[in-house]
């Protein structure tokens, strides 16, 4: 019995160059302009971080031609203590909101969702480019505080008020600057806002012919739980940096409380609390971890599976977890604040629910680790990322024991622990879940393969020198030493200097090895194997459809879906996979017991 | 034809100008040979000075350690003279005179976490020389008034750094400059058109090349303020103001 | 190339216990009389995590070696207990490590937060400002004068705003750059901030609080060992925040009352 798949045809495609490449509405050009823009995000984050790199580990180096980046934030080429705070916040806001937030949520998202619920665009086509546009924009401001008067701003991605919120009288990059960043940051909210209310009603509403919820594949329901986590983290960073651009430009006070004295100057402002925008920043702010990590471990779960040739131990435990997650990330912001000055019991209310977290976590890592036991792991590029972004998920987490605990927080917090914690669990993690991604769905979306020899030794030369670089923060973090320093003058810190020396090595390498990888994937857009359909002997929908994709992804018909998604390890007609629109029956692989 | 005719007119009427210039220019210096000298004095007990601790900063601590350095708002010398006045002429320079710019361009110097020196006088647009002599990083953060033509800037000097070279665009007396690293820095820059002087350990100052005339001379001190006098200068011999500021 | 990627994960597990294992950089000797429980939760907790993230790593390099690159007729099969028994697994051992970790780390958190100073306690107020700490003793009165926020003057060194002219409470008050306290006797420090947020960080202690604008904290602690340590400031407060410090001086009681006698001479 078939459903007859039905001739539809919502809208046509677009003609001229501007609205076919530039101002598309296309889910799939959307996509690759949102991975565009996260890369060069990325690129520019990083040169940033080994700039910071280079200043921590030979203060007086002078680096050629950074004069003309900044003549007074670099004298000589030489960075200043205050251009180097400055450096670390571009990084910062730069690497959370324009990467990790761009690529594995809006980039592939954006492309992959519709495809894999057998959609032709996104529910709201014009929301969707409104939303690419926004978060460009958004770039080009924060970009812009490069290069205005009295520097980039220095309060960190956090941007605690009253630091951020008195003015340039509070110092350099307290200007122009940092009303930039606020605005910038206003902006993508806006943006990010527009592309989560789009994914929640495309994944609702536009879900094809037997496309169940429980047969969507793991990482359009990492994407959904993102934008649901989104929705609501966005909807309060963007008031709380408006209040900020209040407080700056409007002589409102809501983060900036009465009788402070910069330089011997009384401040006109009162009544505020500093309290308030921690609060307001960090309801978004852990959150936004997860933003970051859950796409990638939805995208990691989709490619171990296929890698596996099997379905994981439980489908429907990963979803759970993953809900649990979502909803979890809402009741512990607290713990970035233990030792702010809120209330010492509330620390506990927040410390409990942090370490309950690690349980639908662990429970993730071990399925993921649970069906690697009796698979036919395949090695490629993409699994090896994959199998990297399990080891770093690990490493990163177990260092969380130790922060979620209000009481060792006291001597780890504002220390390189927590910048080792959340560059191997948020930053180096995702980014891997990104380059797995990559080197998975390339094919699909340029039609043609990535090198894989180039891709492997990306991947060795990435992993091994992420573990040289973040490893020895944690060590750096347990003997004090203390995060956002520009230059480490104190007595205690001089014995730690050979070990940034160390970090700062490893880092320029690991940093070099990121060329190949662009190499690899501006040469393979261009010059790469020509890519087949299915070039993985995957199961989900995209997979179906030609590479790269045409404009309606299915050809102006929708697919029907009478699989679960991953039907792998069995026998077929195709192999050892069924993919999800084949009407072939086969008995459904659900969990273990039918495979045993 | 024509236009080669032009351009030659007005080249010619350029370099005539020039010299016009140049000479107006020599003659004002000529007749600026003038000078204004005097003592500058204080009645009374004067501000209680607090001793600096630079626990913060063992590098400064040491380099003052066995004389240790006191705040600077009021410094006496001998017999009562006043050291850091700032003498100038408020009223009755003339335009030409006051326009004149001074070439030399005078350092402000951080050593041992104190500004040397402590008040310094400068004609606008006159440039000056920031330096870093110590082994520790610094910011230099002068606090022009806001909203005035002079502009607020605060940026760092580490270790090392290079000097940098700055003019004030408008006259303001005085501009304080203070290091936010080391609260404890504390220092005036006095932006006025015309000749300056700024008093000596001895309380003794000198205007140089102030052409003849009626002026008004302002004495300024950052405790106690300011007093105005009038002067009268004759060719070629000095004249002499005294000023005495009371302790409140 | 899986065989390779097992090994490295275990090398790089291990290399990255080592130094761990060999307390090749550790915390710095605690001097604190509360800082004994904080060092206990953080063994306890070093002892779980480095237990699960050997043995996550470990198991993980196992898998990758054993069910890589297998024949192609070979059978997938699952691991035993299946997802149920990963997740039970998970319930109990993770579930009763962070709810252990979660209880006792609460009994040490309230051992420093959830208890008041002692009555006999040498009131401190410490201020923070950019980019320099500042502290205030109450002197034989016992009282800290109230602060005037437009008499700040750091050229006259009138550093807390004090109106020692008016205020009969802030006559005897003693301003010091350096935070001098006597060893075994307990410290209420009262915690002000002058400008933006700065933190209190003294390793050794144990300590790390902000200093929260428009907020006055209050925190107590007792030093119980002799010497001099760096204060530094842990809360990004601008340019000058990498050179933010200052001294914690733990002096035996005689030397203590001396230091505070010549500091206020210095007044």
């Amino acid at each position: 019995m078939h459903d007859m798949p039905q001739a539809i045809k919502e809208h046509a495609p677009a003609q001229t160059f501007i609205r076919k490449y530039v101002f598309s509405v296309d889910h799939k050009v959307i996509g690759k302009q949102y991975f565009g823009l996260a890369l060069v995000a990325v690129f520019i984050g990083m040169a940033l971080s080994w700039l910071m790199r280079l200043h921590l580990a030979w203060p007086n180096l002078h680096i050629p031609g950074l004069q003309w980046l900044s003549s007074s934030g670099a004298p000589n080429g030489v960075i200043t203590p205050e251009y180097y705070l400055s450096l670390m916040t571009m990084h910062g806001t730069l690497m959370i909101f324009f990467v990790l937030t761009n690529a594995p949520f809006a980039g592939f998202g954006n492309y992959f969702l519709p495809i894999q619920i057998g959609a032709e665009d996104m529910a709201f086509p014009r929301f969707n480019m409104m939303s690419f546009w926004v978060t460009l924009v958004a770039f080009c401001v924060l970009m812009s505080a490069f290069f205005v008067g009295d520097g980039p701003p220095l309060a960190g991605w956090t941007s605690y008020a009253p630091l951020s919120a008195v003015g340039g009288s509070a110092g350099p990059g307290e200007g122009t600057g940092q009303t930039l960043w606020a605005i910038s940051i206003a902006i993508f909210c806006i943006g990010q806002l527009l592309g989560s209310l789009n994914f929640i009603s495309t994944t609702l509403d536009l879900r094809t012919r037997g496309m169940t919820l429980m047969r969507m594949p793991l990482s359009t329901w990492a994407w959904f739980i993102t934008s649901c986590i989104g929705l609501l983290a966005f909807a309060v960073l963007l008031p709380a940096c408006l209040l900020l651009v209040l407080d700056r430009i409007a002589g409102t006070s809501f983060f900036v409380p009465s009788n402070l004295v910069i330089s011997d100057q009384v401040q006109t402002h009162s009544g505020g609390s500093p309290l308030l925008w921690q609060h307001l920043f960090w309801f978004f702010g852990h959150p936004e971890v997860y933003i970051a990590i859950v796409p990638a471990m939805g995208i990691v779960s989709h490619i171990l599976v296929n890698s596996m040739r099997r379905p994981l131990l439980s489908h429907r435990v990963v979803i759970y977890s993953l809900i649990s997650i979502g909803f979890l990330s809402y009741m512990v912001w607290g713990h970035h604040m233990f030792v702010s000055g809120m209330s010492p019991f509330s620390a506990l209310m927040f410390s409990f629910p942090t370490l309950i977290i690690t349980i639908p976590s662990t429970i993730i890592t071990l399925i993921w680790i649970g069906s690697l036991y009796g698979s036919k792991l395949r090695i490629t590029a993409a699994s090896l990322f994959a199998l990297g972004f399990i080891s770093l998920f690990v490493s990163g987490g177990v260092s969380g024991f130790f922060l979620a605990q209000p009481s060792i927080d006291i001597y780890l917090h504002a220390t390189y622990f927590v910048v080792g914690h959340f560059h191997l669990v948020m930053g180096v993690a995702s980014i891997f879940g990104i380059f797995a991604g990559t080197y998975f769905w390339f094919p699909k979306m340029f039609g043609r393969t990535m090198n894989e020899g180039l891709g492997k030794l990306h991947f060795w030369l990435t992993f091994v020198g992420a573990y040289c670089i973040f490893m020895p923060f944690h060590y750096l973090g347990l003997a004090g030493n203390v995060r956002r320093y520009s230059a480490f003058v104190e007595d205690y810190l001089q014995p730690l200097l050979p070990v940034h020396k160390f970090i700062s090595i490893a880092a320029l390498i690991t940093g070099a090895a990121q060329l190949i990888f662009l190499y690899n994937l501006v040469y393979s857009r261009f010059r790469g194997k020509p890519a087949t359909e299915n070039p993985w002997e995957a199961t989900s929908l995209e997979w179906s459809i030609p590479s790269p994709p045409p404009f309606d992804n299915f050809g102006g018909k929708h697919p029907v879906v009478y699989h679960d998604p991953y039907q792998y390890g069995i026998a077929s007609s195709t192999g050892d996979y069924v993919m999800q629109n084949s009407p072939e029956q086969i008995q459904t692989v659900r969990d273990d017991k039918s495979l045993t | 034809m024509r236009t080669r005719c032009q351009l030659v007119c007005t080249a010619g009427a350029l370099v005539i100008a020039a010299f016009c210039l140049l000479h107006t220019a020599r003659s004002v210096s000529a007749a600026a040979d003038g000078k204004i000298t005097g003592t500058v004095k204080l009645e009374g007990t004067p501000a209680h000075q607090r001793p600096i601790d630079m626990a913060k900063e063992p590098y400064c601590q040491k380099l003052h350690a066995g004389h240790p350095v006191t705040t600077e708002t009021v410094v006496t010398g001998p017999n009562g003279t006043l050291k850091n006045v700032v003498v100038y002429i408020s009223e009755g320079l003339a335009a030409a005179a006051s326009s004149q710019v001074p070439s030399e361009t005078p350092t402000w110097d951080q050593k041992g976490c104190q500004y040397i020196p402590h008040v310094m006088a400068l004609d606008v647009n006159q440039h000056f020389k920031v330096t870093n002599s110590d082994q520790t990083s610094h910011n230099i953060h002068p606090m022009p008034k806001p909203g005035g033509p002079n502009h607020e800037w605060n940026k760092s000097q580490p270790i090392g750094a290079p000097p940098f070279d700055v003019s004030w665009q408008a006259q303001e007396v005085a501009i304080h400059v203070k290091c936010n690293v080391h609260p404890w820095m504390s220092g005036y820059m006095a932006v006025v058109k015309g000749p300056t002087g700024v008093s000596d350990d001895h309380g003794s100052y000198t205007l140089d090349q102030v052409p003849p005339g009626d002026y008004t001379l302002t004495a300024w001190q950052e405790t106690y303020g300011t007093q105005t006098q009038k002067v009268t200068v004759g060719a070629g011999k000095p004249a002499t103001a005294d000023f005495t500021f009371k302790a409140k | 190339m899986a065989k390779l990627f097992a090994v490295t994960l275990v090398i790089i597990a291990l290399g990255s216990a080592a130094p761990i294992l060999m307390h090749k950089w550790t915390p710095p000797q605690d001097i604190s009389a509360h800082g004994p429980t904080i060092d206990d939760q953080m063994s306890h907790t070093m002892v779980e995590a480095g237990i699960s993230f050997l043995a996550a790593q470990i198991i993980l390099a196992v898998f990758i070696w054993k069910f890589s690159g297998r024949r192609e007729g070979a059978r997938i099969s699952s691991f035993p207990g299946g997802a149920m028994g990963l997740v039970i697994a998970a319930f109990l051992l993770v579930g009763t490590e962070v709810l252990a970790l979660g209880v006792m780390g609460a009994r040490a958190w309230a051992a420093v937060y959830f208890t008041p100073p002692a009555p006999n306690a040498l009131l401190v107020q410490a201020q923070a400002g950019q980019f320099a700490f500042y502290f205030r003793y109450p002197g034989p009165d016992g009282k800290l004068g109230p602060l005037h926020p437009e008499m700040i003057s750091e050229a006259t060194q009138n550093l807390f705003g004090l109106d020692v002219d008016h205020d009969a409470d802030s006559k005897d008050d003693i301003v010091t750059a350096e935070l001098g306290v006597p060893v075994n006797r307990e410290i209420h420090l009262l915690m002000h901030a002058k400008d933006v947020g700065h933190s209190f960080y003294v390793p050794e202690l144990r300590i790390q609080q902000d200093f929260l604008p428009g907020l006055d904290l209050s925190l107590h602690f007792t030093a119980t060992k002799l010497g001099r340590h760096e204060i530094v400031c842990t809360q990004l407060c601008g340019l000058g925040h990498y050179n933010m410090k200052a001294y914690l001086n733990v002096m035996s009681a005689e030397d203590f009352e001396g230091w505070l006698k010549q500091q206020a001479t210095q007044q």
